[in-house]
Order: structure tokens, then sequence, then C-alpha cells
């Protein structure tokens, strides 16, 4: 759907201050970012991170106390799918060295290192080998590649502030230490990253960092590297088995305490299968499906947090999950692409944010947390916001300054994928602005885990965004993916490092579930919710009406 | 199939015009601003299969549909595709398609090395299906060409958007799984054409040395104030510095050597 007469007439005014505003950026002239304390006050007033009345404390589990948003805590304060009497835990379906539950980014990259480690992996995933949020990733992957200009001190400032001087230091020491091979490894995996002729590694910036470190594959990034490491699992068809579209339901606790494999739920069959495990990587990603605070969401139809809900259960505590990341930019208009990423590298290109008048209000690169919150102000205390034609109110995004200053063409060839998407709606991206508002887009904390990845269940470990710590209260752009890779690449090599030493016990049982199913009732919390919940509820309501079963 | 377009009607509540659609066959009223899978979700289905990233990139749900007014087959992914009146689809849960194993550590980008793993793609009859048939707008065809004369990196270059969803190796008359020769191409021109980035390998070495820790080590004893003084004065590359920009600061002993 093209834009609307309306909206042609406002972006107008968007075109009459374009060429002032590029000459500015060309002069380098930027418009000023926020002090620390300005930075502050307007996520204070702004960011929905800070509204009352949308979290609670948690009533039961490890991290009893800890208050964190409505539809995080539902999932925690749950009971379990399975009926755990009915299963017989001690004949496994699937035997094997390390169990992976997640098929994304973090899982597959820790399949790969655990079976170069000589280790046999399985793979459980909820949907298709790859359906994952790495997979969605556009932007790019931060990386200190250029020691003339970068130091790993110079990531880590960056890490640090952009997520509240809070993060978790020796996590973010390690990944900053571990991304150079990181990004050595995908290359050796024969990634596409964009680069010059001699080889060099084109590099930008994002949202909050001090030097040009973001690589990336064009604008499907995340894409290339997933597609990539899929690609190279099925080359080791000897030792990484998959299974899709089974879930992991439950872990599976031995009578020593340690993780000892999962409960499967087959989606298709709807029946449980069992996995022994020596070790078990939760990599599960994140949880925007949940929609926090109602918002709209850039998440993959999986990203429900289920590795969250089984590993607190074991008793795993979570952190950082007071804080959810909105994405600045998702897409307003037109409505079939509501809610859609529009990649930061736009605006690390040098596209401003401009309000109905055509003004820029914002430093287009502010960290991800504070540029959310001052277009939220921009279109609701200042009321400078542009309503589209479904009443949803966004700011523009204006995308043609980059061929202005980058050189015609430069938005096609960079951005091939949001031009292409949106010429089929009749509009074209290196003419014409971009409406746009925050979306829910990433779960900044999640489960307590230690730099080699182990959390507190022995046997047990996590990678990726299912945890918590490394970013801190906000994630800086490029350090998703980043962290997937190396994170996944290190539980690989820990798990496939002690299986030879795991003596699992004789008495794998799901007590742990049941016992934080009678902490649950005991604190009168849960409210017959169950979880994981796998799946998010889309269908039409009015359908629902007409579900009603004769009892 | 109807051959007539029945009138569209409004919805109450969404403030938008219905059409008739087909799922599977069966005739469902859908608001007509909806993309082929949030129509089915608001015709009521809970989509397990066909259903990944919602945001066309996945490739997990290529879309077959007909419309009754043209005899031809219509693709697109459902995520993307906007309903059309008495449009007959069905989303493609899964196609089977063969992936050579390989080891790409093994393997050197010669002209021969992709009809090695995938002879088949000689027995294309240059009926050009794939290419219509492709969501992403790929010349797969052209791709398939380059294949068979060698050509790789040409081969990773057109293939490049591809999200392998499928529709292609479905509607092959010569029974091609095209996206797996694409990636094998992708990756020969990822790790053996384009050369390697030297400065990466050159700041591991660094690394490795032990080049970056002083820096590092002293950042990470800063707590407080001084944490965020060091934030704050952090000199910040220009956004339209070049390549050879280089910090004021000498941050690191022996740097840019």
């Amino acid at each position: 759907m093209a834009y609307t007469p309306e909206l042609k007439e406002l972006i107008k005014k968007v075109e009459q201050t374009r060429l002032e505003r590029v000459a500015r950026k060309q002069a380098g002239k930027e418009f000023p970012a926020l002090t620390l304390e300005e930075r502050g006050e307007v996520l204070q007033k702004f960011h929905p991170d800070f509204l009352p009345n949308t979290k609670r404390a948690l009533k039961a589990g490890p991290s009893k106390g800890y208050e964190i948003p409505h539809e995080y805590a539902d999932i925690l304060e749950a009971s379990s799918r399975v009926e755990a009497d009915s299963l017989r835990l001690g004949e496994p379906d699937y035997d094997t060295d390390v169990l992976v539950i997640g098929g994304g980014g973090a899982g597959t990259a820790a399949a790969l290192m655990a079976a170069e480690n000589g280790a046999s992996v399985l793979i459980a995933t909820k949907l298709r080998h790859g359906d994952a949020n790495t997979m969605m990733a556009e932007g790019g992957i931060q990386a200190v590649t250029k020691k003339e200009k970068d130091t790993l001190a110079a990531h880590y400032l960056d890490v640090l502030g952009g997520g509240h001087f809070v993060n978790d230091k020796e996590l973010v020491a390690t990944l900053v230490r571990e991304a150079p091979y990181a990004m050595a490894w995908l290359e050796k995996l024969g990634c596409l990253f964009s680069k010059f002729e001699d080889g060099r590694l084109k590099s930008m910036h994002g949202g909050g960092t001090s030097r040009k470190r973001m690589h990336y594959a064009g604008d499907i990034t995340g894409a290339e590297i997933m597609r990539t490491l899929r690609d190279e699992a099925r080359n080791h068809p000897d030792r990484i088995r998959v299974v899709e579209f089974s879930p992991a339901v439950e872990l599976i606790l031995d009578e020593k305490g340690q993780c000892c494999g999962a409960v499967l739920f087959n989606l298709e069959t709807e029946e449980y299968r069992l996995v022994r495990a020596k070790a078990t990587i939760i990599a599960t990603g994140g949880s925007g499906r949940l929609h926090v605070q109602q918002f709209m969401t850039t998440n993959h139809y999986g990203a429900t947090g289920d590795g969250l809900t089984l590993a607190y259960r074991a008793g795993v505590p979570v952190k950082f999950l007071h804080t959810v990341q909105y994405h600045p930019t998702g897409t307003v208009f037109p409505e079939q692409a509501e809610g859609l990423l529009i990649t930061e590298k736009f605006r690390g290109a040098g596209a401003n944010l401009v309000n109905i008048d055509g003004e820029q209000f914002v430093y287009e690169r502010e960290p991800r947390d504070v540029e959310a919150a001052c277009i939220i102000r921009e279109c609701s205390d200042r009321k400078k916001g542009i309503t589209a034609p479904n009443g949803k109110v966004g700011v523009w995004l204006d995308s043609p300054m980059i061929d202005m200053l980058e050189g015609e063409g430069t938005v096609r060839r960079e951005f091939p994928g949001k031009h292409i998407l949106f010429r089929r709606y009749g509009i074209d991206i290196s003419k014409e602005p971009m409406l746009i508002f925050p979306t829910l887009h990433y779960q900044n904390g999640g489960l307590e885990i230690k730099p080699n990845c182990e959390t507190r269940v022995p046997n047990l470990y996590a990678a990726g965004e299912v945890t918590g710590g490394v970013h801190g209260e906000n994630r800086l752009m490029g350090n998703s993916l980043l962290d997937v890779i190396v994170y996944g690449r290190i539980a690989g090599r820990t798990a496939s490092g002690r299986i030879k030493k795991v003596k699992l016990g004789t008495k794998p049982s799901l007590n742990h579930a049941k016992k934080f199913d009678e902490e649950l009732a005991a604190a009168k919390a849960g409210d017959s919710r169950v979880a994981p919940i796998l799946l998010p509820d889309y269908v039409n309501p009015e359908v629902k009406e007409r579900h009603r079963v004769v009892e | 199939m109807a051959k007539k377009t029945e009138p569209a009607s409004k919805t109450p509540g969404t403030g938008s015009n219905t059409v008739p659609i087909f799922i599977m066959g069966k005739h469902y009223d859908v608001p007509d601003t909806l993309t082929i899978q949030k129509a089915m979700e608001y015709a009521g289905y809970t989509l397990v299969r066909g259903c990944g990233c919602r945001g066309g990139i996945c490739g997990a749900c290529a879309t077959v549909y007909r419309i009754p007014e043209s005899y031809r087959v219509e693709v697109g992914l459902a995520c993307q595709t906007v309903v059309k009146p008495n449009m007959h689809l069905a989303i493609m849960p899964f196609f089977p398609a063969n992936k050579a194993v390989y080891s790409l550590e093994d393997i050197s980008p010669t002209g021969t090395v992709l009809a090695e793993y995938y002879p088949e793609i000689f027995k294309c009859i240059g009926c050009n299906t794939c290419t219509k048939s492709c969501p992403m707008d790929i010349d797969v065809m052209a791709y398939i060409a380059r294949a068979i004369r060698g050509d790789v990196e040409r081969v990773a270059e057109l293939s490049f958007d591809c999200v392998m969803c499928g529709l292609c190796a479905a509607r092959c008359p010569a029974e091609q799984a095209q996206y797996n020769v694409a990636i094998l191409a992708r990756r020969l021109t990822g790790r053996y054409i384009r050369p390697r980035a030297q400065h990466l390998l050159d700041t591991i070495a660094y690394l490795q040395e032990g080049g970056f820790d002083a820096e590092l080590e002293m950042v990470m004893r800063a707590e407080g104030k001084e944490l965020e003084k060091l934030y704050n004065e952090r000199e910040v590359e220009p956004e339209m510095a070049d390549e050879s920009w280089t910090p004021k600061q000498q941050v690191a002993a022996g740097r840019g050597k």
C-alpha cells in the first residue's frame, strides 16, 4: 500500500529540511547527543520499562522477590505441561552426549563445537532448524578486527555504557575477547561478509559504538550466518542429529540434582519423547512473542521464552529481566509490515529521525533504549508524531538521506531486503522516508551463567538470548549475533569437554518440577497457568468463541 | 473454483473490506489488508508448520495459489503476500531436497566442483519456472546456467538473497534442488574466492600476544564515576571517517604496526 495523499503531503516537510540536514552532516555537525544525565531523565519519563504497574515480584523459585514484567513472571510462575508419573524416564528414546535445546544461532554454534570435540549431539528444536531470531538479525556483528583503530577496551566500554554499567563484567570481557575469533570462524565457514576488493571487512557504526566495528553481509547478516551454520551442521550427519518440531517441555534431573536430559514434545504427533544426555545446553533464544505491554514485536514466531521456564524450575536464577529492549525503529505503515524491524544500520549510515514538522529531534545513534524513549516522547508528550491511516503514530526515518550522503543507489545496494519489501508496497525508500515507532525486540536478561556457560545446575549450560548479564540493562546493536556465536561456541566447548567426567545417576526424575508446583501452590502464585507456552496464540478470538465444547 | 469475484463487504470493527479466499479449498472471508499468514489466523488456524520469522527472511512459509481468472500457478511467502479475492492457496509445509555432504576444508572452488556434488544441474531444460517461482525475485535459472559453466562466484552473487524456501525445487521439472547448489557456491566464495581479511588475522595475532590486555584490565578495574568518565571521554570515530582513520588517543601500546 503506497503512502496516502495525506502522508505524501507530510513527507514534503521532510524534503524541505533534507538538504540542510545532509549539509550539516557532511560538515561533521551532528545533532548533539544526550549527556548521561539527560539519558537518565528521558528513560525515566518515557521508556516503557519505567511505567508503573507493569511488573511484579516473583513469588516462587530461585529469584523469588525479583520484580520483572508480568508477561515474564507469567511464564516463570507456571506449572509443568507434563504428567510426571506417566513417563518412563529410565527408558530414553534418544541417548546422546550433548543435547542442545534450540536450533538457532547459539544452539547450532554449540552443536558444531561439541561435534568438533568428538561428542555426539542432538539438536531438539521447536520449529525448523534455523527458525530463530538469529535468522532475522539484519544489522551486523560487532568485533574488534582493526587494531589500528579499535581495541578490546573500547568495545568493552561501549557494551558497558550501553548496558548502564551494570553488566556482568566478566561476561563482557569474554564477549569482546572472543569476538575476533568468532569472526575468523565465520569467515572460515564461508560467510559472505561485505568486503572491499582486498578482503578488508566493511564495518560501520551502530548505536552506542565508539568505533566502526559492526560487520555485515548486506542487510541479511543474521540469515547469512544462520544458513551457513545450518549447512555446516548438515555436513556432520554422523555427529549431529536434528529433531525438528519437538520442543523441550521439561528438563530431567537425577538423584544428585544433575541435569541428565529433557522431555521433548512432538508438536505433530503430540507424543512425549525422552532424551538422556550427559550435558544439556539451553539455547532457546528470546521471548518477543510474549508481547510485553502488548507491544508489537520483531521476533520470530517461536520466541516464547521456553528455556527460561525450564531452567528456572530446575533452580537457575534469572537476571536483568527487569528491562526489555524496544527497537527504536519498527514499521508503522503499511499495516502488512507492522512491527517489522527496520535495521539500525539505516541510522548508522546517517538517516535522521524527523518529526511531523520535518525537524530532527534526536541524534540518530543514541543507544537503543534512549533512542526509543526519545521517539515515544516526540509522539506523546510533544505531540509531534505522524498519524498513519490505521491510527498508529510514528516518526519519519529519513532513508533518502543515505543516497545523498553516500551516492545514488546506496540504499538499493546496501539494504536490498528492505528495498524490495517496501517496493512491493509501492514505496521507494531511497526516495521516500519510512514511518516508524519502537517495537519489542530483545530480551536483555535471562538465565544466570558463568563465562564458560555453566549454570548453577550441574550438566546444564545456557547460551545466547536466553541468558542474562552480558548486555546489562540494554544491548547494543551487533552484540546479539556476536553473543550467540561467542557463547554458543563456548557452551559447545565446555559441555563437550565435561562429558568424559560426567557420571549420571540412576534415578532420573521430574521431582524438581513437582516441587516447584508445590512452591507455587503454597505461594498462591501460578493461577493454573501452564508453561512453556510453545506457540503464541494468534487465533481470531471470534473463532475461539465458537470453540465451545459441551462438557 | 468460483469463476466470479464475490462482492466485498465490510468486516465489523476492522474498518476494512473482506474478500473471499479458499484455504486448501475451504472458503473463508477475511479482511483484504491481511497477509495470507494473518488471514489464516483470522480464519482460525493455529500455525505450526509454514510459519517462521513472519518477516520474509526465513523461508518457512512458501505458498502456492491460483486466481480463477488465470491459468497460472502463483507463488509467494505467506507472511509477505497480501490476500487476493478468490485466491485458492496452500502453504507448502516442507519439500524434500537432497543436500550434498562435504568438507569445505577439503574441496576447492574449481569449475567442476558444483557439478561434482550436484550433477543434476546439467539436466536443466531452461524452462525458467524456477525464476518465475522465486518469491525473492532471484534469477534462479541464470545462476544454474552459471553453475553449469562453473562460475562459482557468480552463482554466489546471483543467489545471495535466497531464503531457501524450496519453491524453485518444488516446481522444477528437472528435479533439482537449486538452493542447495547456491549455498555451496556461496560458502566456497566466502571461504576461497574472496580474499581473506588479513587485518582480522593480524588483530588476532596481536590479541594473542597480549597487546590489548593492559588497557582492558585497566578499564575492567574502573568503577562508578571513574568508569563513567572513561566512557564519556572515549574517542568516537566520526561518522564520515574513512578506512584510514585512527584515534588520537594512543590507547594501546604497539598499535598500528
